[in-house]
């Protein structure tokens, strides 16, 4: 075997093309204080960043020309939220109140999730990129989820009588981003649906997927669905998203 | 359908049935409570330890915690339990196992229980055991298991190099990959968990690693973590799958919720099998599990979050696997609220997996809105080490950019091996100290060089 020599700036070369810790140097075989260090305040800011909640009216009343319609989920607080799932998944019966079908095929939740940093810093953006790639679907008003999981958007969906419910949801925060978001695509909402019956597009953020990828990838997403009647594990996208921003995105379905 | 008590210091404590009876038994954790199952005082958690305590195991067999009708790892768990490896235990209570098992000195006794035990059994004998009798006996059983390295030797800790990013970017994933493989990490596999799911992805990211690892000559596996369906594709396209990867849980209707049965499992394990790719071993599937996947899917049964674990074992014994990688603290605080509550959970998946005859790995992790820190995963590190753990994860850093929480590192991983004397897998510790990139010690050389010659992905790494 013919072995090559490395860059001698191999270290600088590895950190140039990831963003992850890579290169991190060491003392015997423990870590540097600094990289140590560094680590330690990315954790304390997205352990911030956890706590963080969504203010009221945080996205005014019109999003992208449509009503703003703010809802609340059963968990009254922060700290419930944290321990109680179930809660976040449901809508307060007063919130439920303020929806009713609205004659449109498509549902968007944004929903505050484990960052409500990251929806108020790209929600309204990947609204506005789903809508431009979407124009032939009819729209419900926006609706904005306070303490709520991902579920909270199959009631939603179905108070609004949408054939399809995208919730646009902030992911809990890594150490090297607290900014990301999470699309979940349900075909049908109503209460009781399945995971499985879900397609996601996740990690949505500048340096992640990038928004208007991310967008034609929700767009070929709900193209699929309405084709298949579904969302979930048999609705495949064939094309990876590697590929993104080629047209056509190819949509198979194995039995 | 039977009932059980006990009395405790002048108060009768009543179980409606054995999984009230085993929930109630279950040192705390958040998930139990959120299921509404905990224990309603410490000193009914006791009780309960009591009456599990004085349980013949032969009720296990004949009282099930999921109906036999209503569930088909139920259906499993009975129609494959195998009374002649039950006998040296047969006669004993759950609390006579707990004895024995700390008592006998030859693992292999020990190991050969596994298909007599059934997953309520050994969760039942966990929840009577303090966190060093799960060490105490999980360090006695050995399971080993192989495909081009073999894993699970006495004296030896395997590393999963999981080179993530957050947009699947190859150049990106292949610069972690060469971080890991310089560190000595990536003996139990190189394991992608994709930000996208689709099969295109999935493809680019497979061929990447193949061509990595057969560029290279590394003696170790590769795995992109996805969907059983897509592998199952994967598969048919020709596209180089050396493992089948799948979530798992102990019910079928949170498997179910997984896109996932029995059947498909095995459609897949038969698929990957017929590939015969591996080199020292035969051993293909890859599943990862953790407790709260049944609650979180709303098909618990009303069983506890760690009986249900026990019972995704059971679904993962089928299958020969080469990996069982309980993803302990990945679900979040309200199944495992903070540090203690994780330990003890990776201590009882760990032994408790051994004891079904699992080849246990831990991904030792929490998320950031979990009270826990790196000092948390530096105790579990230390305590699974010495419990004899398979495997663990090596993430850059400990910081996973792409699934978001943190894991152990290649570093922690350095860490573990020096402070208790382990080593990689022998295949792997081969190449490793034919490319010279590890010392005698086990320390990394810090040497210039790239094993082997050009791969096409390692371009921009070399001069």
């Amino acid at each position: 075997m013919t072995d090559l020599p490395a860059r001698p700036d191999l270290a600088a070369r590895l950190r140039q093309l990831t963003p992850a810790r890579v290169a991190l140097g060491r003392v015997g075989v423990g870590l540097p204080t600094r990289p140590m260090l560094d680590f330690e305040l990315a954790h304390a800011r997205a352990r911030d960043a956890v706590h963080a909640e969504l203010g009221d009216g945080a996205f005014g009343a019109t999003m992208a020309g449509l009503p703003v319609i703010a809802v609340q989920s059963q968990a009254p607080d922060r700290a419930t939220y944290l321990r109680r799932p179930d809660l976040g998944r449901r809508l307060d019966p007063a919130s439920a109140e303020r929806l009713s079908p609205a004659g449109a095929d498509l549902a968007i939740v944004i929903a505050d999730g484990l960052s409500a940093a990251a929806v108020l810093a790209h929600g309204a953006a990947i609204v506005a990129a789903i809508l431009a790639r979407m124009s032939d679907w009819s729209v419900s008003p926006i609706v904005v989820a306070h303490q709520a999981r991902v579920a909270i958007g199959d009631e939603i969906g179905a108070a609004l009588g949408a054939r399809l419910a995208i919730v646009l949801i902030g992911e809990r925060p890594g150490l090297s981003a607290a900014d990301s978001v999470g699309a979940y695509l349900t075909w049908g909402p109503r209460p009781g649906r399945r995971d499985s019956e879900r397609n996601c597009v996740s990690n949505i953020r500048p340096g992640g997927l990038a928004i208007d990828r991310a967008a034609a990838l929700i767009a070929a997403i709900a193209e699929g669905a309405r084709d298949l009647g579904e969302t979930g594990v048999r609705l495949k996208i064939a094309e990876p998203s590697l590929a993104l921003g080629q047209d056509g995105i190819e949509l198979i379905r194995s039995s | 359908m039977p009932t059980y008590h006990s009395d405790c210091g002048g108060t009768r404590y009543r179980f409606d049935d054995l999984a009230r009876l085993l929930a109630a038994a279950t040192p705390l954790r958040s998930g139990d409570m959120l299921a509404g199952l905990a224990a309603a005082s410490e000193a009914e958690r006791v009780a309960a330890r009591w009456a599990l305590a004085d349980l013949p195991l032969a009720v296990f067999l004949d009282d099930l915690v999921i109906p036999y009708e209503a569930d088909e790892i139920s259906r499993l768990i009975v129609d494959r339990h195998d009374r002649a490896a039950f006998a040296p235990v047969a006669h004993l209570t759950v609390g006579g196992l707990r004895d024995w098992l700390l008592a006998e000195e030859d693992g292999a006794r020990i190991a050969a229980l596994a298909a007599g035990l059934t997953p309520e059994m050994v969760a039942a004998v966990s929840k009577l055991m303090r966190n060093q009798d799960l060490v105490t006996v999980a360090r006695k059983i050995r399971v080993v298991s192989a495909f081009r390295t073999t894993i699970g030797l006495p004296q030896r800790l395997s590393v999963r190099l999981q080179p993530n990013h957050p947009a699947d970017d190859p150049t990106g994933v292949a610069a972690a990959v060469l971080d890991g493989l310089l560190m000595g990490a990536g003996d139990a596999v190189i394991g992608i968990n994709p930000a996208g799911d689709d099969i295109g992805t999935v493809a680019t990211l497979l061929a990447m690693l193949d061509e990595i690892r057969q560029g290279l000559g590394i003696p170790t596996q590769s795995c992109v973590l996805t969907h059983i369906t897509n592998t199952i594709e994967l598969v048919r396209r020709g596209a180089p799958v050396d493992l089948c990867f799948q979530s798992i849980a102990g019910t079928e209707g949170a498997n179910r919720g997984f896109g996932i049965d029995l059947a498909l499992l095995r459609e897949g394990a038969d698929a990957t099998l017929a590939l015969d790719r591996g080199t020292v071993g035969g051993d293909v599937m890859y599943f990862e599990t953790g407790q709260g996947s049944c609650l979180s899917a709303e098909a618990h049964h009303g069983v506890d979050q760690q009986t249900l674990e026990c019972r995704a074992y059971a679904v993962a014994r089928q299958f020969r696997p080469l990996l069982v990688n309980s993803v302990v603290g990945f679900i979040g605080p309200e199944y495992l609220y903070d540090g203690k509550q994780i330990l003890r959970a990776a201590l009882e998946d760990h032994c408790c997996g051994k004891l079904l005859g699992l080849p246990m790995g831990l991904d030792i992790c929490y998320t950031n809105h979990a009270e826990a820190d790196q000092d948390d995963m530096d105790t579990i590190l230390t305590m699974v080490g010495v419990a004899g753990v398979n495997f663990i994860m090596g993430v850059p850093g400990a910081d996973d950019i792409m699934l978001g929480y943190q894991s152990t590192s290649f570093h922690d991983a350095l860490y573990i091996r020096e402070a208790l004397g382990l080593r990689p897998a022998p295949e792997f510790e081969a190449w490793l100290g034919r490319t010279g990139l590890l010392d005698a010690r086990g320390r990394p050389t810090d040497r210039p060089i790239l094993p082997g010659p050009a791969v096409g992905v390692l371009a921009p790494f070399h001069d």
